[in-house]
Parts: structure tokens; sequence; C-alpha cells
């Protein structure tokens, strides 16, 4: 290469030495952040301009690290880098990356920390939360707690404008006219003149130069994607079949697998018979491992069906072999020594409430409830001596490059993973099972790439499911306003239990027991929330939203009670006890749009809902009729303070799936346990919602916190203690357990 | 066994009680149909059997008695079927995974009823689940494909 002028490399243009006409540069570099991982795969003629840009003489290509599950990031990704780069979408590739420390996810430790999202008082308690421990181990790239988002927003925007400076030093120096007489528009640099000069054409020279890393990010006014409707990078693929998924994939010499694990989960495989599944067509291989059996074959459903004529003998499971014994763990947890943290108390609670002459007591239940995004779980891996090839989705790709390495006893570096589209996973993809086997099975077959598929009942039986749990509420009403609130969480610890999965058991206290109930942005007089773990039980792990989906529930439908025990309306006491400018937006956005106070129709009621999760708030009114044929949802009005919204489209899409993914489990889905196993093995026994029971969901966003905020969980919290509010207002039935169907019959 | 497949002619040596999904999957390398749940609850392995929507999942090879149209014989992105189009309008997906068998279930049901009522949509589309919940807007893609193709 070596067109454009040579400039001798600052010590801080790691690896570009190692590329042809390559060159590595951007703000990451300066702070001496970790190695750009782009240069050590560059070929010739491609100049990699930091990890989230490489231009050759083929095309442009953006790295979006952050896993598209669904939720839209890797278009969300490409919108910020192109803003600045001043391409668009339509002139771009965009790929998932190599797993690196240079993707580290800078905003989820903040999100961890135990002190409120609008509330710096508490930052000391930061240093010692077992959330934030949990993210120094996990280390580097972690798509998670609606975090992509503000993650991306100020690094993306750098990077594009990182490179398109550049490229516009390097026209310059080709053409000796001053840079600041350049524009760029459309993947080019243009002279003043008119004439175009494409940034494929300059990626070479570029790579010569130093790095322009001065560079001022534009003022919204100036934006041309961020903030507009714009069309997702996927979405014709995704409307015609081509969307390539893990388990879409094809690998060379490929063969299928599935497997059949200790439905008690995490027990160990005592003993099996294979005889007959010896005989069937298709059938490669049978593998004995500790956990279960795996068949190779050269089919799916001819290993499916392997499986299925295997006879296996189960160890029994370390958790309550039946579902009562669950309960009865979680109803023994609110003791002293179970006692979590104390994460609130304002005023004086037990004051409170023995002088009040009245006290309001409701406990509530909350199930397990698994993940089971659409596509199954799977993986391809191939093994050979010296390295592993693993296709497949993850959410943390760089900690399962390292968790295969300490399996196979190799180098992490040796480890290669190729994340892949997800379809769906809302805390699925976090967990490592199907990396684990496919691993375990591409082992006794080297250098044969194996697809592992896991089968839906499969998928069932071995979910991570969402942490149990049951709350108890004493509180008290004085002159038609609530005047003490006293609730007390027990939930099985969902990070803990993942993290110690993870090897890395972290001490402290638990941040997601009380997640969106100690939080609450509510100005109670006597006020405590204190959070109980119950000891590990089933295993569980983060489900959208984690915490905030069972604590949430529990707040805001005790409030509920206390609001109607007082007589009060319950949008009007939320606003007089609100304490915070944002919350107190969102409550009057919902108020606005839902017309709430309008008389309504015989037989509906409205309820509305406020919590605050991943620093988001968000306020959710839902009106119901109750019929003849049962409960039916009619609209739902939800408002959230996120900031600044990147992508319209994308925020209207997860603010609404978000509000159905909340209603349809608390509505439908559970998961319990029988002779150790789960007792629901397929949607028609956990289905979510179906599209008869969807409402109408209105959708707004307010951009008023100078802080941005991630979408993909918040919207999910209030749904259910909205749902149940105006079913209350409807029937006079007030739902203390989720799934609801348990109590009422829906449409 | 002989089948047709989007207008393309294939013999397969399989078993008669092979579902079709898997066929079609692993066999002839035909991925716009999935898997998701293996007993017709999901919906997301749908295809046409001329013109028919029927879960591949629960269609056995040998039962197979015309000819099939998976997703990519339905319409590509060069050439959209109009329920495709108006996907796209509506921008529908989000994980996408389920698109496929929710974009062949509205395209027979369109084709048998070219006016629907919402509660006919209701009905013909709610055997096909989407865990991310995109139902807001495959109802609002529902009809406008229902308006395109009356017009058409």
């Amino acid at each position: 290469m070596g067109r454009g002028k040579t400039i001798a490399r600052r010590s801080f243009l790691i690896g570009s030495a190692v590329i042809a006409g390559g060159v590595a540069f951007g703000t990451y570099l300066v702070k001496r952040d970790p190695d750009n991982p782009l240069t050590a795969r560059a070929a010739p003629g491609d100049a990699v301009f930091n990890p989230w840009v490489k231009i050759n003489a083929e095309g442009i290509t953006l790295i979006t690290p952050h896993t598209d599950l669904g939720q839209g990031a890797a278009s969300m990704q490409a919108m910020l880098i192109a803003e600045e780069l001043d391409v668009d979408l339509d002139q771009i590739t965009t790929i998932p990356g190599t797993p690196a420390g240079a993707y580290y996810n800078t905003a989820l430790a903040a999100e961890a920390v135990p002190f409120r999202s609008n509330d710096q008082s508490f930052a000391a308690e930061a240093m010692r939360s077992t959330m934030g421990a949990v993210m120094k181990v996990l280390g580097a790239q972690v798509t998670g707690g609606s975090t992509s988002v503000p993650d991306s927003f100020d690094k993306l925007r750098t990077a594009g404008a990182v490179a398109r400076e550049t490229l516009k030093a390097a026209a310059s120096a080709q053409t000796g006219i001053d840079a600041v007489l350049l524009k760029t528009e459309r993947g080019a640099v243009i002279l003043p003149d008119g004439v175009r000069m494409e940034y494929t054409d300059l990626a070479a020279g570029a790579a010569e130069l130093e790095p322009v890393t001065d560079v001022t990010l534009r003022d919204p006014s100036q934006w041309r994607l961020i903030g507009k409707r714009v069309e997702r990078m996927d979405i014709v693929a995704k409307s015609t079949g081509t969307q390539t998924f893990g388990i879409d994939l094809k690998v060379d010499g490929m063969v299928q697998a599935s497997v059949r694990m200790n439905p008690r989960k995490g027990a160990r495989l005592l003993g099996f018979d294979a005889a007959r599944a010896e005989e069937m067509r298709g059938v490669l291989q049978i593998i004995g491992l500790p956990y279960g059996v795996a068949v190779i074959a050269d089919n799916t459903w001819r290993a499916f069906r392997a499986l299925d004529a295997i006879d296996y003998d189960w160890d029994v499971a370390a958790y309550p072999a039946e579902q009562s014994g669950h309960w009865a763990e979680v109803e023994a947890s609110f003791t002293p020594e179970r006692l979590d943290k104390e994460w609130r108390h304002d005023g004086d609670v037990d004051s409170a409430l023995s002088e009040s002459a009245e006290v309001v007591e409701a406990e509530y239940r909350a199930p397990y409830v698994a993940h089971q995004p659409l596509e199954p779980l799977g993986a391809i891996a191939k093994v050979t001596a010296d390295r592993v090839d693993i296709w497949v989705a993850h959410q943390l790709p760089g900690f399962a490059e390292q968790r295969i390495a300490k399996r196979l006893g190799m180098e992490t570096e040796q480890i290669h993973l190729h994340n892949q589209y997800a379809g769906g996973s809302f805390g699925h993809r976090l967990e490592f099972d199907n990396i684990d086997v496919a691993v375990d099975i591409a082992r006794e077959v080297p250098g044969t790439p194996v697809k592992l598929t896991f089968s839906r009942e499969e998928d069932f039986a071995q979910d991570y499911n969402r942490q149990i749990g049951m709350a108890r509420g004493r509180g008290a009403h004085a002159g038609g306003k609530v005047t003490a609130l006293d609730l007390d969480i027990a939930t099985v610890s969902a990070s803990r239990s993942q993290s110690g999965r993870l090897g890395a058991p972290v001490p402290g206290p638990d941040t997601q027991i009380a997640a969106g109930a100690w939080n609450m942005r509510y100005a109670v007089p006597d006020l405590r929330v204190r959070a109980y773990a119950v000891p590990e039980l089933a295993p569980t792990s983060s489900w959208r939203s984690v915490g905030a989906s069972t604590a949430g529930f529990f707040a805001e439908s005790f409030l509920d009670e206390l609001i109607h025990a007082a007589g009060a309306d319950p949008m009007a006491e939320r606003l007089r006890l609100v304490n915070d400018d944002d919350a107190r937006r969102v409550l009057e956005a919902v108020a606005e749009m839902s017309n709430w106070g309008a008389p309504l129709e015989p037989g509906q009621g409205r309820g509305v809902a406020l919590v605050t999760s991943f620093g988001v708030p968000v306020a959710e009114v839902v009106e119901v009729t109750a019929t003849d044929r049962g409960i039916k949802i009619d609209r739902v009005w939800v408002a959230a303070e996120v900031g600044r919204v990147v992508d319209p489209v994308t925020f209207q899409n997860n603010v609404a799936g978000g509000v159905v993914w909340g209603l349809g489990h608390a509505m439908n889905s559970e998961i319990t346990y029988k002779d150790g196993r789960a007792e629901q093995g397929n949607y028609h026994l956990s289905e979510g919602m179906r599209l008869h029971q969807c409402p109408e969901i209105e959708v707004r966003a307010l951009e008023n916190n100078p802080n941005i905020r991630g979408i993909g969980e918040p919207p999910v919290p209030p749904a259910a203690p909205a749902l149940a509010n105006a079913i209350f207002v409807a029937t006079g039935i007030r739902l203390r357990e989720m799934p609801f169907f348990k109590t009422v019959d829906f449409v | 066994m002989e089948l047709t497949v989007n207008g393309r002619a294939y013999t397969v040596d399989v078993e008669d009680d092979m579902p079709l999904l898997w066929v079609l999957r692993d066999e002839l390398g035909i991925t716009g149909v999935k898997y998701g749940c293996g007993i017709a609850q999901c919906g997301a392995c749908t295809v046409h059997v001329d013109g028919i929507a029927v879960r591949s999942c629960q269609l056995a090879a040998g039962d197979v008695d015309g000819d099939i149209t998976t997703i990519e014989g339905l319409g590509t992105p060069e050439a959209l079927h109009a329920v495709q189009a108006a996907w796209i309008e509506h921008q529908v997906a989000q994980c996408g995974y389920c698109q496929s068998g929710q974009i062949m279930q509205a395209a027979s049901f369109l084709d048998l009823n070219s006016a629907p009522t919402d509660d006919q949509i209701d009905q013909a589309m709610s055997g096909n689940l989407c865990r991310c919940g995109t139902y807001p807007r495959i109802r609002a893609a529902v009809k406008t494909a229902a308006t395109k193709l009356q017009g058409a």
C-alpha cells in the first residue's frame, strides 16, 4: 500500500504494523484500552479504523458487538456509527465481530450498583454490591441489563467521527486541499468542486495517517439517523425467510445432534440403555455424558427420536421434588437469619403501624417462569487439537470462550466464537448449557462440526427459570392518604444462582430481590422495604427485567391495595406521593394518554402502575372489560423516560413487546415441579400471550433526563400490577398470585 | 419419495413418518421454515401445501399430497409477496424467528378471505406464537396486505 503520505506511527497505534495498509486508531487507543481485535484478522487492503469500523476497497463494515437478540441491537449500533461516519444504512454491512476486551460494556457496572438511579447518596454501597462484583468477574463483552444503548451512545458515535475525520485527512493529503474545506456525505469525501472521493478508495491512504482523534460530536439538531424512523437493517431478511439464525447455519461436513439431560435440573445420569436407539436409522453415535446422553445423527429428527428410545436412570434432584416444597422454603424465609438487606427505611414504620387503628395486610406470590425464546437452544461446535470453533448466539461471548478453554484445557486464544443472530433470548442466552454440551459432543468426534439442537421439551426442562418469590405487605392510611408501607420480599437469588454457575459466587446483598420495589419513587412518610434471600432451590437466572418482574408486581399491587383502602384515586394518590420529576412525568403522560378519570363502560376497569428498573421509570395504564367469556384486555397506555430515543421504531417495538411479555406471563405462565421435573414441557402449557389476547398498546417516549437509557426490560415490570389493579376495579377480585389464570378466566 | 418444493422437484429417501419440517430443513437445506415446538403449538413451521397453510412439524412426509411452498417460494427480497411487503412496511419483526410462519399463515388466510374482519384476523393468526410480542404490528400488516391484495 503506502500510497498516502507516511507518518511515523505513535506507539498507541496498536497493531497497525501487522496489517498491510491498515490502521487502527480511536479514542480507545489513546486511553490504552484493549487491543483492536480487528487488526489481527485484517487482510491486505483493510483499513481497520478502530474496533467498530473497517473499510476496504470492497466496502464498509461496521462491527456491532452487542448481540442482536431481536431487540434491534445491530441496527441501533450501526445507526450510531453511521450518523457520524456519514454513511447510510444501505451502504454498510454489519458483523457481530470477534469477542474482545475492546467491547467491554462500560454501562453495565454502573447499572448494577445498589443505589437509586436518581440518587447518588449511597455511592459507597456500590463498592460492596453483589452485582458490581459479578460484573467485574464477567469483565468483557456483555449484552444485558438494558445497557446496549447507554454503552454505545457516545462510544460508537465517536468511532464514526474519528474514522470520518481521518478519511478527510487522507483526502486532504492526496489533494492538497485543507481538510476544513472538505465535506462528507453518503460514504464519500466531497471536494469543494463537488468531486466525490469514495471512502472505499481513501481507506488505504487513511491507513497511513495518524488518527484524527480531536473530534466533536454533532449537535442533535444535525442528526440524520438518530431519533428518525429508519428501516431496520434486518427487516427484509426477517420478512423473507433469508435471515440466518444459529439453527440455520450450515458448516461443511456437519452432523446433527441432540441431547437429553437429567430433567431433574443439575442432577446426574446414573445409567442408560441405548440398545434400541443404536439400531435406528441415521444414528451415527451415542455418547454418554455425566449429565445425560447425546445422539449424533444425520438428521435432527432422527436424533430426537433416538433419544426418545433410550431408557435413562436419573439421579434425584438437589432441590425439593414437589412444588409445595419450594413454596414451603419461600414461606420460611421471612426471618432475621435470611434477611439479605433492608434496602430502605424512611420514617419509622413499626411505630406508624402499631399506632394505626387499622393495618392493611396482604401476601403475594410469583412463580418460576421459563424464558423459552422461539429459537431453541443449540450451537455448532468443531473441536480439533489446537482450535475450537463455535457458532452460537450468546450474550456473554467472551466469557463463553474462556469457559470452553477451561473445559478443554486450552488457551482462550484457541477458542473462536462466531456470534449469531438470536431467535429471541429474554435472558436465556446468558447461560451455557448449550455451549457445554456442544463442546462435550464435538470433542468426541474431533474435526467434525456438530450441530446441536435442543428439542423444545429439552429446552423447557433445562431452562433456568425466573426466581420464585413471595411478599408480605403491611400498611396504613389516614385521611384518604397512604401513610405507611412495609414490604418484605423473599425470593431465591437469581443473581447468586447465576454467578455461582459462573464459578464466581459473590458475597453481599443481591441487588435484584427488591429491585423495582425499594427504589419506588414515592414519598410515603413511613416506608420500609426488606429483601430476604431464599436458599437456592431449582436453579434460576436473569429473566427479562430480572428482580423487578417480581418485586415490581408486589410493590405496585400492595400500594394499590392501600390506595383503595384509603378511598383515594389510584392515579391521583400516586401523583401525590411521587417524589421525582421523571416519574411524575411518566405518570402524567399515561393519565393524559388514557384520559384517566373519564367514565368507563359497565364491567370496565383501569389500573395503573409505576416501576423504575434499569434507571427507567415506566408508567402503564391497563384497561380491561369483564365479559361473560372472561377478562378482556382492551388497551394499554405506556410512557417511559429514557433520556433519548436512538431508534424510534425499535423503541416502540421493544416497549409494546415488553408489555406483551409482562402481561402474557402474568396471565398464563408458570413452571411448577413434580418429581423434581418441570411439569410444563411445551408451549401448550406455558405460552405467554397469543395474538387474540393482545390489547391495543399506545407508547410514548419521554426524553427529559440527561442520561440515555435502554428499553429492553423496563416496560415489563409495570404490566402485571397494572393488569391486576385493573381487574380489581372491574371485578372486585384482588389478584395476589401470578399466573392470574389460576384465579380468573381470560378471553 | 418425490416432493415438489417451491416449484422444484426433489427425490428424498426418508422414513414415511419423518415430519415434512425436517425433510425441508435437514434433507433439502431449506431453512426459512423453522422448528419451534414440534407439536403444532407455535406455527413457526408453517408452509403451504397447494396454497393451504399447514404445520409442517405435524405433516408426515409420506402424507404430503400436493405442491409445497415455503417462505422462500412465496416471495424474495427482489420480488416480494404482498404480505411480505406489508410486513416490511410495518417493520413487524423483532427477532424474526416466528415471522416466516406468521407470513405463510397470513398469506394463506388472505387467499381464502380477502376482506377479513378484526375478529377473523385474530382467529386466523392466534395459532402462531410470537415470543417478542409483535402482535399489534402483525394485525396492522395483515390489514395492509388485505387492502393491497384486494386492489391487485
